[in-house]
């Protein structure tokens, strides 16, 4: 099964970068009071999805040198922009990492399926279901912050 | 003749459950003023907290002199509290009532007349339009002005201009109520009734120190736990305040948990309904949606984990839900000690589902109250001045926005609805950065009343931002604006208001106001002339001038929606007060409470949310809610707890909460100006538990030190009822003091204010500011010279547990009130839809106006 554990360390890997990205908006964003509370519970959210994934990584290996899908691999949020057109902007990219997040994800259990491994399934499920709440929330503060952000910010 | 500032809830009428709460006549004249020399008496209702009691107010030579209250009134039969009695009045005579327009010049604000300052208005507010357009306009509001201002304003603000960034001081006080509504039961609306207190069996308080925000409601309960078949209470508050002490007399529970674990607590509650089986499993079943996640959600909360994440006995939990569990009726009450602590909405959720789960609402003695803090909050929410759409209607729902465009005669595209609508802390943030270039403050303080007060100064009183600020005297926040418009208060103007159970009176002129001052509407209905905004057809857009038309506009407004006033007009409102909304062709007498037939407005294309994430605030979509297909079911909806944003640390190992004395209302803008309640606290306070006053030398009346990463407080210490490991500091002190004459001229005023403490973080999904759960230091300062300021009478009574400090730190009995009289009618009268009397007595009821 060489391409479900290269999908595995995908997840592992996506998670992590969401979780420092997550982190690094927080920080980034401090003086907006929500970006910075949310994007650091994010975080933790996305290190117990990797956590949740851990024993199952024992049982099946982890494959990160295999060619294609790397070029999947999404690069994480080194330094957040200022202002909030950079919000904006930064909000954006953690919602195209999420949704590598999830579309992991949901590979991730499609093969669960397949294998009848339940274990896993439940793992997919709950971690998708968790970035699904992280997209819902991003897509929900970019809509607050647009007009805003591209009309009247100086 | 009662002293109301000793006997804070006067001479108890206590009867048996089931039967009608007898009225009593509470008065209060000026010194020197006869009942025979009132000249006349105007009928209105209180505006000093959320309870709204009816009241008419004595007039004499021009003047108001007192009050009294309504025996026939719905809410109080007669009662008024103490800062209903003292408080009304007093500050309409004041030396330093705003009675000219007010304009910056060369950094001084200096007198002017009313066309150079909406002139100076007019001409920022166009030069804004013209270079940002209307995101660069912010209208920051209140909980205080009535139904026909904030209906004007919302008209003038979403249509006129095209805002989304309106909201009010009750994004302070009371928008975890409406959010907690909208997530269960699909929309804004009180379940419950007072009336469900002369039925009920168990009271659950949560976070809610009725006892000094609502006294007569408190005087409501008084008169049913000291009479026959009394109800059970069960208080949560980290403070022994009277409700705990009432519930320790009852045989209730006492909850006390640590700051910022209320949701902890609640699904703990939850659990033990799961597990004991007192669920309506059917009633669930058919009336409700997401028992089973729930059910998931609160599996891990044993009494013991409760205890160990709470520090509260594992048994009083199990006590507690017993009661909630066990009895027929509940009445739940919920306020700031939920709706400003973490978690908020998640945690007043918890209650509506404890309901849900038993099946406990829409009859009389099971029914809920989310309360207010403010007495015209409810209308703010109704009318739209808070950034909701007016009627209760979506912002999501294209046809909900095109019904308003539609009433209003204009493009649907005018209307901002593209977004949720802006919160407050979001309003301060856009003027912090300058891209809102205008913010319009009327009838509040947020100098005083929001977090993080240094940073909330440094945006009033920057350049980036041009501040507009509508009041009746010159504010701690009047002083930091660049054109201050003098109003006329309450007794001065007539509209309406609505109460927290959404009942809705009139209150009708008294008086004139002093010198230039005009009434809100007066001065919204200035600027809008002045913008000269217009519909689709080329007609003012505003098109009433009197409060009366903006009533009827508004009554049209409501027609098909839960807040439903077309039933309502201003003759209606006269005479037998008070009449709570629904008030349609269908209720024409209106509604005691909701959901009786449980069914909830949750239908999709009715609904005023679609709902949200209670742990993030993320929105649920239309599809995803008609996938769910509520259809008239209320949802059952939990969050898992996190711990509070600000944990104590080493440098900061207290709990830092804020709260309210019963003697003051708000920033004391009017109880300050009444001598009574001022002395009766006349100066700010913290209250620490005596083993956090000994561990660090402190003794009754020192000066201490307060700090937390924000800011500090140097104020005297009262060694207190509060739990161990919490500080409790109330809100209310600005630096503005009153004269000598009425208690004032503390040197500490500028090193008071409760708020420079607290945080700049809200609630997820109602997105009210925490006030709650903030980290901070106490250190003595030096001695002082005798008891701290608080009162004794309430929560910030002294530590009886203790023995007494030295005689000259003693704390003297909070008393001195002027002398007020309370009658009983010979008969009582008939409260129309009140369960207690049947409505056969409706057609021979003797009781009218002036009978007693």
């Amino acid at each position: 099964m060489p391409h479900l554990t290269t999908y595995i360390g995908l997840a592992d890997h996506s998670e992590k970068t969401l979780a420092d990205s997550f982190r690094a908006a927080a920080e980034g964003h401090a003086h907006v009071a929500d970006v910075f509370h949310i994007c650091q519970m994010f975080a933790e959210w996305s290190e117990d999805n990797r956590e949740a994934l851990a024993p199952i990584i024992q049982r099946y290996g982890e494959a990160d040198d295999v060619d294609e899908p790397e070029r999947l691999h999404a690069a994480g949020l080194a330094e957040t922009r200022k202002g909030e057109v950079g919000l904006l902007r930064d909000l954006q990219d953690l919602h195209v990492l999420a949704t590598l997040v999830q579309t992991t994800w949901t590979v991730i259990a499609q093969g669960a399926q397949g294998l009848r491994d339940r274990d896993l399934l439940e793992v997919a499920q709950h971690a998708g279901d968790q970035t699904s709440r992280q997209l819902t929330w991003l897509n929900t503060r970019m809509k607050q912050a647009a007009p805003q952000a591209l009309i009247v910010a100086p | 003749m009662t002293d109301r500032i000793a006997d804070i809830y006067g001479l108890r009428t206590p009867h048996a459950k089931g039967t009608v709460w007898p009225a009593r006549v509470d008065q209060y004249l000026d010194p020197g003023t006869e009942e025979r020399d009132v000249e006349s008496w105007v009928q209105s209702a209180c505006l000093l907290c959320s309870n709204g009691c009816g009241m008419d107010i004595a007039v004499k030579d021009g003047r108001m002199v007192g009050v009294r209250g309504r025996a026939t009134d719905v809410v109080n039969h007669g009662r008024l509290g103490p800062k209903g009695l003292y408080g009304s009045t007093r500050w309409a005579s004041a030396g330093d009532r705003l009675t000219r327009p007010l304009v910056r010049e060369g950094g001084r604000l200096v007198e002017t007349d009313w066309d150079t300052a909406m002139g100076r208005i007019v001409e920022k507010s166009r030069a804004l339009l013209d270079e940002k357009g209307p995101l660069s306009h912010g209208f920051y509001t209140s909980g205080q002005l009535f139904l026909e201002e904030y209906y004007t304003l919302a008209v003038i603000g979403k249509a006129g201009l095209g805002t989304p960034h309106m909201d009010g001081n009750t994004r302070l006080c009371t928008a975890t109520s409406a959010a907690a509504f909208k997530e269960s039961f699909g929309a804004d609306g009180q379940p419950g009734s007072y009336t469900d207190i002369e039925h009920c069996d168990a009271i659950f308080l949560y976070g809610h120190n009725m006892p000094e925000t609502q006294t007569v409601l408190w005087m409501r309960i008084l008169d049913r736990t000291r009479g026959d078949d009394p109800p059970r209470i069960v208080c949560v508050d980290p403070r022994r305040t009277l409700v705990a002490l009432e519930a320790e007399r009852t045989g209730g529970v006492h909850l006390a948990p640590r700051v910022g674990t209320n949701l902890a607590l609640m699904n703990g509650l939850t659990r033990e309904l799961f597990e004991h089986g007192w669920v309506d499993d059917d009633w669930v079943a058919a009336r409700t949606l997401g028992v089973d996640e729930l059910r998931s959600t609160v599996e891990e909360w044993t009494p013991e984990k409760v205890a160990d994440v709470c520090g509260v006995d594992a048994d009083d939990v199990r006590r507690a839900a017993r009661i909630f569990g066990e009895s027929e009726g509940v009445l739940s009450t919920v306020l700031q000690g939920f709706y400003q602590s973490h978690q908020a909405t998640a945690a007043s959720v918890a209650v509506h589902n404890l309901h849900l789960l038993r099946g406990m609402i829409g009859r009389p003695g099971a029914g809920i109250l989310q309360m207010n803090g403010q007495p015209t909050a409810q209308n703010n929410r109704e009318c739209g001045a808070d950034g909701d759409l007016p009627g209760f209607r979506n912002w999501d729902n294209p046809t909900h926005v095109q019904q308003l465009a539609d009433a209003w005669d204009v493009d649907v595209m005018t209307i901002p609805h593209w977004a949720p609508p802006t919160h407050a802390m979001q309003i301060f943030s856009y003027a912090e950065a300058g891209s809102i270039g205008l913010l319009w403050i009327s009838a509040t303080n947020p100098a005083v009343s929001m977090p993080e007060s240094a940073r909330i100064r440094r945006i009033l009183d920057g350049d980036q931002c041009f501040v507009i600020v509508q009041d009746l005297f010159l504010t701690e926040t009047a002083e930091l604006a660049d054109v201050v418009l003098p109003a006329a208060g309450w007794g001065e103007k007539t509209g309406c208001f609505t109460n927290v159970n959404r009942t809705v009176h009139l209150s009708e002129k008294a008086v004139e106001p002093p010198g230039e001052a005009r009434s809100d509407l007066d001065i919204f209905l200035m600027y809008a002339d002045a913008m000269g905004f217009t519909n689709s057809s080329g007609q003012p857009l505003i098109g009433w001038r009197t409060p009366e038309e903006a009533f009827d506009a508004w009554a049209a407004v409501t027609a098909g929606r839960p807040v439903d006033y077309t039933g309502l007009s201003y003759d209606k409102l006269r005479g037998l007060s008070g009449i709570p909304w629904p008030v349609n062709e269908e209720h024409p007498d209106g509604t005691d409470r909701l959901y009786a037939d449980a069914v909830f407005p949750t239908d999709t294309d009715y609904c005023e949310t679609y709902g949200h994430d209670l742990a993030t605030g993320g929105t649920v979509t239309e599809t995803e809610h008609r996938a769910m297909n509520p259809a008239g079911r209320a949802f059952l909806k939990g969050a898992a707890y996190t711990p509070a944003h600000e944990e104590p640390s080493e440098n900061f190992p207290l709990l830092y909460t804020t709260g309210r004395t019963v003697y003051h209302f708000h920033t004391r803008t009017k109880t300050g100006r009444s001598g009574d309640l001022n002395r009766a606290a006349p100066d700010a306070w913290v209250e620490l538990s005596a083993a956090d006053a000994a561990a660090r030398g402190i003794e009754e009346g020192d000066w201490v030190r307060v700090a937390s990463p924000r800011g500090a407080i140097e104020v005297r210490a009262r060694v207190g009822n509060v739990m161990a490991g919490a500080v409790f500091a109330p809100f209310h002190y600005g630096h503005w003091e009153p004269g000598a004459d009425l208690g004032g001229g503390h040197d500490d005023a500028n090193r008071r204010l409760a708020n420079e403490l607290t945080m700049t973080v809200w609630d997820p999904v109602s997105k009210q500011p925490t006030f709650k759960t903030a980290a901070c230091q106490v250190t003595r300062l030096r001695a002082g010279d005798g008891p701290s300021p608080a009162p004794t009478t309430t929560a910030s009574a002294p530590d009886t547990d203790r023995p007494p400090p030295a005689p000259q730190r003693r704390p003297r009995a909070t008393q001195g009130g002027k002398p007020t009289t309370s009658t009983q009618p010979p008969a009582t009268p008939y409260y129309l839809l009140d369960p207690s009397q049947p409505p056969e007595r409706a057609s021979t009821s003797s009781f009218a106006e002036g009978d007693r």
